[in-house]
């Protein structure tokens, strides 16, 4: 010990280890800053939603239909309903969609194609949702010449498309190759591969992205105003107008009753507490078995 | 071999190579017939050429290791041999693998029919991760098309028993492929190659992932094997060269960066009395 502290080349220097010592403080606490400044804004609005839309919350809620301006009372049921049938509908139409575009991307896209595709796919995910929905009014609603909810369903696929497509791409490249390399040297075919090897090892990543886009999708307003509409009553044919949550919270928050503002708050409560719900029961699902190893 | 050759090995020959257990059945192979004969193969990786000019006759029922340092082709060549090798990109490969006289290289060949009669085992452990043991084993039928549930499991079963595999899984076939141990997960995809029933199987340094004693047990397995199949490996190391192989392959880059063939022969007499001096500095230690 006593010739290791005799050495001169080993002693480190009082100033320079406390420097870096301050160094090394002022990082880390700039980096809790940051996490802070992030997360708290998210506590605030989980926390204001609760307190504000707690009180709201009663079973008419969910049960009745919502009762004429200026009459408290009623519920939303035609909104939550409406928001289920165009977000499940929007998931069936797009999600076969993108995922075949995450595939394709991925498994054949390595060249011109696949570069055009992508960019097309970065545009479409810069497209502000009202866009998406006056699209779908020029292409579906004007030519049919009536709102509907599969008009919406429609703007809210073109919404999904891109993200969807985008994860699955990302989470099939991360298969890694020997995987791939492993089956084609069992005989099967490229196809057979991307089905059966390649696809079920993403599986827990890719429902992670569609799970990333329903609780987009689910929260939009704005594609569904001139597609879906609204309705004041719950409907389940899908060629007419329907109503939706986000467009409820809307008008209730905007409008001149104390009782739209509590009920407003409250659907925001059900949307957000489904979406958390629905995000971590398909999770537990799918998420338990094995991922993916690199 | 003369006597005198083969009682006084070179005096600077390191106590490790001089030990060596070489197997003592390549004697008797000579004549056996040729399985996979290699005419003038060259691979390249883009413009950049790795293999260069390989030939080479591989006998059936029996195992030829190609040995050599690191980059000088060997995994590359081998990959030719069942068509793998077009899968990285850029890659292409020009002359002759007869297999049973048959060039899989004529157009016309279906590159993954070529595949099922020419297995492949890789360097690390790859089983499908969402796949339990039995469907692992079973992968390669249920792409051939089998669909029978009896014939999958009989033949599942007997893959196991070839891969020495099957006394300790018998009772968890349903557990991930994922929980066995790295020398677990190898005979695993040793028994996953071999249940497509190919003629050929080609081993891509099978054990350099692993630790001694699941080395051995692949080894052991492999000497078992070749009654029934023909074996290709590639290894790194040496002693597993003479210890398992029949026939010896020596690969060396040369001055073009690509991989030569620089010597082949029965494996007692490659690590005996090998002809080409850099055959005996590669063997002897002297590099590599």
């Amino acid at each position: 010990m006593t010739a290791i502290q005799a050495s001169p080349g080993l002693q480190r220097s009082a100033g320079l280890y406390r420097r870096r010592k301050l160094v090394d403080r002022l990082m880390t606490g700039a980096m809790v800053v940051a996490v802070a400044l992030a997360v708290i804004p998210l506590f605030l609005i989980l926390f204001y939603l609760i307190k504000e839309g707690l009180p709201g919350l009663h079973w008419s809620l969910i049960t009745e239909e919502p009762n004429s301006p200026g009459r408290p009372g009623g519920g939303a049921h035609n909104s939550i309903i409406g928001s289920g049938i165009m977000v499940g509908l929007a998931l069936a139409i797009g999600v076969p969609v993108a995922v075949g575009c995450g595939v394709f991307l991925s498994e054949y896209g390595q060249n011109r194609v696949g570069t055009v595709v992508r960019f097309l796919i970065e545009v479409m995910a810069g497209i502000p949702s009202i866009t998406a929905g006056l699209f779908i009014y020029g292409l579906v609603v004007a030519r049919q010449g009536h709102f509907s909810a599969l008009a919406g369903s429609l703007a809210l696929a073109i919404l999904l498309i891109p993200i969807v497509a985008r994860i699955t791409e990302e989470m099939l490249l991360l298969v890694p190759r020997s995987l791939r390399e492993a089956s084609y040297a069992l005989g099967a075919p490229r196809w057979r591969t991307v089905l059966r090897i390649v696809l079920p090892t993403a599986l827990p990543g890719i429902i992670t992205g569609i799970m990333l886009g329903l609780s987009r999708i689910a929260g939009e307003a704005a594609p569904l105003l001139f597609t879906a509409l609204g309705n004041q009553f719950l409907t389940t044919d899908i060629t007419t107008p329907m109503d939706s949550i986000p467009r409820r919270i809307y008008i209730y928050a905007t409008g001149p009753y104390d009782y739209w503002h509590q009920q407003a708050w409250a659907l925001s409560l059900i949307l957000v507490g489904v979406i958390l719900a629905i995000s971590l029961g398909v999770r537990a699902l799918f998420g338990s078995r094995v991922t993916v190893r690199q | 071999m003369t006597e005198a050759q083969a009682s006084q090995p070179p005096r600077d020959m390191p106590q490790t190579v001089r030990a060596l257990r070489v197997n003592s059945q390549a004697e008797a192979l000579p004549g056996a017939p040729v399985k996979v004969r290699v005419e003038n193969l060259s691979a390249w990786y883009g413009p950049k050429l790795a293999v260069s000019d390989i030939s080479m006759d591989i006998r059936l029922n029996s195992v030829t290791a190609l040995i050599g340092p690191s980059g000088c082709g060997k995994s590359t060549y081998i990959r030719c041999i069942n068509r793998m090798h077009e899968f990285l990109p850029h890659a292409r490969a020009q002359g002759r693998v007869l297999l049973d006289g048959a060039d899989i290289y004529e157009s016309g060949v279906d590159a993954t029919r070529v595949r099922q009669r020419v297995g492949m085992v890789f360097q690390k452990p790859n089983p499908f991760p969402t796949m339990s043991i039995a469907e692992n084993v079973a992968a390669g039928l249920r792409f051939m098309g089998v669909r029978s549930r009896t014939e999958i499991s009989d033949r599942v079963e007997s893959a196991l028993k070839l891969a020495a595999l099957w006394d300790e899984v018998k009772d968890n076939l349903k557990r991930p492929g994922l929980a066995l141990s790295g020398g677990q997960q190898q005979r695993l995809c040793i028994a996953r190659a071999i249940a497509v029933e190919p003629e050929v199987i080609l081993m891509d340094e099978p054990c350099s992932a692993l630790d001694p004693v699941a080395t051995l047990k692949i080894e052991d397995l492999m000497r078992g094997l070749a009654e029934k199949y023909t074996i290709v490996i590639v290894t790194h190391n040496m002693q597993q060269a003479a210890r398992v192989s029949d026939y010896t392959a020596f690969l060396l880059m040369g001055e073009d960066g690509a991989g030569h063939l620089i010597e082949y022969r029965s494996t007692a007499e490659m690590f005996t009395a090998p002809q080409d001096q850099r055959t005996e500095d590669y063997i002897t230690g002297r590099f590599g």
